[in-house]
C-alpha cells in the first residue's frame, strides 16, 4: 500500500468507532470549520457521580487522519475520568494509531482539541472548575479566536469581524461586522453562541450584526 | 479478493497501448544505434529513419513541417523550453510574459523562476468556469511583452481555452503565443497552418504513449535559445541522444489516436455526469457546463458535506483510482490552485473529485464507479456534522 498511512489508521478510517450524534449530550464541542478544511464535532455523556465518560461520539467532515484520530481518541477516552481524558494528547493518539504523517498532524490535533473543549464545557456547566474566573471581554475574545471567518479562512477576532464585546452580569453581547442577511450570518451566530454559552457564569449570549460603513 | 482496478486518472497518465509497446520494443534490443550515426552504419540509418517517420507523423497531424518538431523529455521540458528559451532570445529587448493563473505547474513555476531573473509576469485571472477573459488578455499585452502562454485544455477542470482566438490576438499584437496542448492533441483539431500558434507543447504518455517523451512545436523563424547544450541533435535545438524507442512509441500513439476516441470519451463523460447527478444529491459540476468547451475525458464534481481525500481513499479500497482538489490531499495543505483561481470556496475544493477517462474505459465501469461513489459519499455523509443525511 502506497498510502502514507499505517494499517491501523486505515482500519479506523474505514470502520470508525463511536461515530454519530448523541441525543441530549451533557457537553459538546466543535473544532475547525468547513472554511478552513476539516471540522470535528464531539459529544459527551458523563456519569455525574464518578465524573467518568459514559458515552462519547464524534462526527467528522475531514480526511482519513481526522476520522481515524476521532475514532481512536473516543476509544481512549471512553470510561476514563474527565481528568484522565483531558490528558490525552495528539501524540498519544498518533502513537496509538502507529504514527501519522507529519503533514497530517494538524488534522489529528482538531479531534483532540474537540475532546478537551467538550470536557472544559462540561466543567463550566457543572461547577467543576478549580478556579472560578469571572468571564470578561478578554476571555470571550480568547474563545472567539477559535471561530473561523468563512470569508477568509482565518479567525473572526484577528480578521476584525468581531467589532466589540461587552459582558454585563453574565450577559454577553458580541457585535459582528456583517449585514444581518449575509449568507454566513447564521453560521457565525451559532458558532459564537456555541463557544460562549457553556462558560460557567454566562446567562445569555447575544450576537448583533451591524455592518460598518 | 483481487478487484479489477478501474483507472480514472488519465489526465495524470495513461496506459501505454499494447501496440505502442510492440512498436517500441525492437528499438531497445535490435535497432539501438543513435540517429547521428546515420553517416557511419546501417543501424544508425534505421534509427534515423524511425525518428524521421515519427516526426513526420506528428508534424502532419499538426499541419506543421517536420523540422518544426523538437522532441523533448516530456511536456515539462517543452514548457520550460518555450518560456525560458524565448525569455533568453528576447533578453535586453523585451521582458514581459503573460500566462493564465491555471497553467500546469511546469509553466507557472517556470514563470515564477523567470520573475526572479527580472522578467515581469502577468498571471491572468479566470472566471468561474476557468476561462481567461480575452479583453483582459488583449489589454495586458504591451510593447514589452515577448510571450503569451495559455494552455489549451486544463488538467483539473477540463476547460478548453479558445486558442484560435487567442492566437489571432497575439498575432495582431505581434507577440509570440505558446500553448500547452498535452491534453488536447491529437483529439482536437489543431491545424497549425490555420491557427497562428508559435510554440506548442505535446506529450506522449497522456495519449497512450510512453512516459519520458514529448515535443515542442516551434514555428519556423521563432526566436528561441536552446536549453540543453551538447551535440547537434534536433535541428541544433536540443542536445542529447534521441530517445528513439520513446519517440517511435509517441509516433505510434499519434497514429492510433483518432477523433472517434474523442467522440467515445464525450459520450462516457455525458453519461457519467448525468448518472452522478441523478444518483447522488448535492453534487456540483466543476468546470465548463458546455461540454463542447471541455476536455472530453474530464469529469470533475464536488460532493457537498464530505472531504475529498476520504472519498479518494474509500474509492481506492474499492479498486477505483481518482484524485481530489482537497487541501488534505496536497503536501502543502493548500486546496487546488486552479479552483482557488476560479473563485471557489475552500469547502468546494475540499469535496472535489476528478475523474479522467481514456479509450480503455467502458460504460460498465462508469456504472460501477457511480454506484461506488454513491455508497462512499453516503457513508461519509453519515458521519459528517454538515448537511443532509440520506
Amino acid at each position: 500500500m502506497s498510502f502514507p498511512y499505517s494499517k491501523k489508521v486505515l482500519e479506523h478510517f474505514m470502520h470508525p468507532h463511536n461515530v454519530g450524534k448523541l441525543e441530549n449530550p451533557d457537553a459538546m464541542a466543535t473544532e475547525g470549520s468547513p472554511a478552513c478544511g476539516d471540522m470535528v464535532k464531539l459529544y459527551l455523556k458523563v456519569d455525574p457521580e464518578a465524573k467518568t465518560i459514559q458515552d462519547i461520539r464524534f462526527e467528522s467532515y475531514g480526511c482519513a487522519s481526522n476520522i481515524a484520530t476521532g475514532s481512536i481518541i473516543t476509544d481512549m477516552a471512553k470510561g476514563k475520568t474527565l481528568e484522565e481524558a483531558k490528558k490525552i494528547t495528539w501524540k498519544m493518539a498518533s502513537e496509538e494509531l502507529g504514527g501519522l504523517p507529519p503533514v497530517k498532524v494538524h488534522c489529528a490535533v482538531l479531534a483532540v482539541d474537540a475532546l478537551r473543549t467538550a470536557i472544559e464545557n462540561y466543567e463550566h456547566q457543572h461547577g467543576l472548575l478549580k478556579e472560578k474566573i469571572p468571564t470578561d471581554e478578554k476571555m470571550v475574545l480568547k474563545r472567539l479566536s477559535r471561530v473561523i471567518n468563512p470569508l477568509t479562512g482565518l479567525d473572526v477576532v484577528h480578521t476584525k469581524l468581531v467589532q466589540k464585546v461587552e459582558v454585563h452580569d453574565g450577559n454577553v453581547t458580541v457585535w459582528v461586522n456583517l449585514p444581518e442577511d449575509h449568507q454566513f450570518a447564521g453560521n457565525i451566530q451559532n458558532e459564537i453562541i456555541e463557544r460562549i454559552q457553556p462558560l460557567w457564569d454566562v446567562k445569555s449570549v447575544k450576537v448583533i450584526f451591524q455592518e460598518e460603513t | 479478493m483481487a478487484v479489477q482496478r478501474i483507472y480514472l486518472d488519465n489526465a495524470a497518465s495513461t496506459q501505454t497501448d499494447p501496440e505502442v509497446l510492440k512498436a517500441m520494443l525492437p528499438f531497445f534490443t535490435e535497432t539501438y544505434a543513435v540517429a547521428s550515426s546515420q553517416f557511419s552504419h546501417t543501424p544508425g540509418i534505421e534509427a534515423k529513419e524511425a525518428l524521421d517517420r515519427a516526426r513526420e507523423t506528428i508534424a502532419t497531424r499538426l499541419g506543421a513541417s517536420p523540422e518544426e518538431i523538437v522532441f523533448t523529455s516530456g511536456g515539462t521540458e517543452a514548457n520550460n523550453f518555450a518560456l525560458k528559451g524565448t525569455a533568453w532570445a528576447f533578453k535586453g529587448k523585451k521582458d514581459h510574459l503573460i500566462c493564465s493563473s491555471v497553467e500546469h505547474t511546469s509553466v507557472l513555476h517556470t514563470a515564477q523562476w523567470l520573475e526572479k531573473q527580472g522578467i515581469r509576469v502577468t498571471y491572468l485571472p479566470v472566471d468561474a468556469e476557468g476561462f481567461v477573459d480575452l479583453n483582459q488578455l488583449e489589454s495586458s499585452i504591451t510593447d514589452h511583452t515577448f510571450l503569451v502562454s495559455i494552455q489549451h485544455g486544463n488538467q483539473e477542470v477540463g476547460t478548453v481555452q479558445p486558442i484560435e482566438v487567442i492566437a489571432e490576438i497575439c498575432k495582431k499584437k505581434n507577440v509570440l503565443f505558446h500553448t500547452d496542448a498535452v491534453l488536447t492533441f491529437p483529439y482536437f483539431d489543431l491545424d497549425l497552418k490555420k491557427i497562428p500558434v508559435d510554440l506548442l507543447t505535446l506529450s506522449a504518455h497522456k495519449i497512450h504513449g510512453p512516459k519520458g517523451v514529448g515535443a515542442l512545436f516551434i514555428r519556423k523563424g521563432t526566436p528561441i535559445v536552446k536549453l540543453l547544450h551538447g551535440g547537434y541533435m534536433e535541428n541544433d535545438l536540443r542536445a542529447g541522444t534521441e530517445n528513439i524507442p520513446g519517440i517511435v512509441g509517441f509516433g505510434k500513439a499519434v497514429e492510433l489516436a483518432n477523433p472517434e476516441i474523442a467522440f467515445k470519451l464525450r459520450e462516457l463523460q455525458k453519461q457519467f455526469f448525468y448518472k452522478l447527478q441523478n444518483s447522488i444529491s448535492d453534487v456540483e459540476i466543476n468546470g465548463p457546463k458546455d461540454f463542447s468547451r471541455r476536455l472530453p475525458g474530464n469529469v470533475n464534481v464536488s460532493f457537498k458535506y464530505v472531504e475529498g481525500e476520504s472519498v479518494v481513499l474509500h474509492l481506492d479500497m474499492k479498486g477505483i483510482s481518482v484524485i481530489t482538489g482537497s487541501a488534505c490531499f496536497s503536501r502543502s495543505l493548500e486546496p487546488s490552485y486552479v479552483m482557488m483561481a476560479m473563485g471557489f470556496s475552500h469547502e468546494r475544493a475540499h469535496g472535489s473529485i476528478r475523474f479522467t477517462l481514456s479509450k480503455f474505459n467502458t460504460m460498465e465501469e462508469i456504472d460501477t464507479v457511480v454506484d461506488a461513489c454513491k455508497e462512499v459519499v453516503n457513508t461519509l455523509r453519515q458521519i459528517s456534522p454538515l448537511g443532509k443525511r440520506e
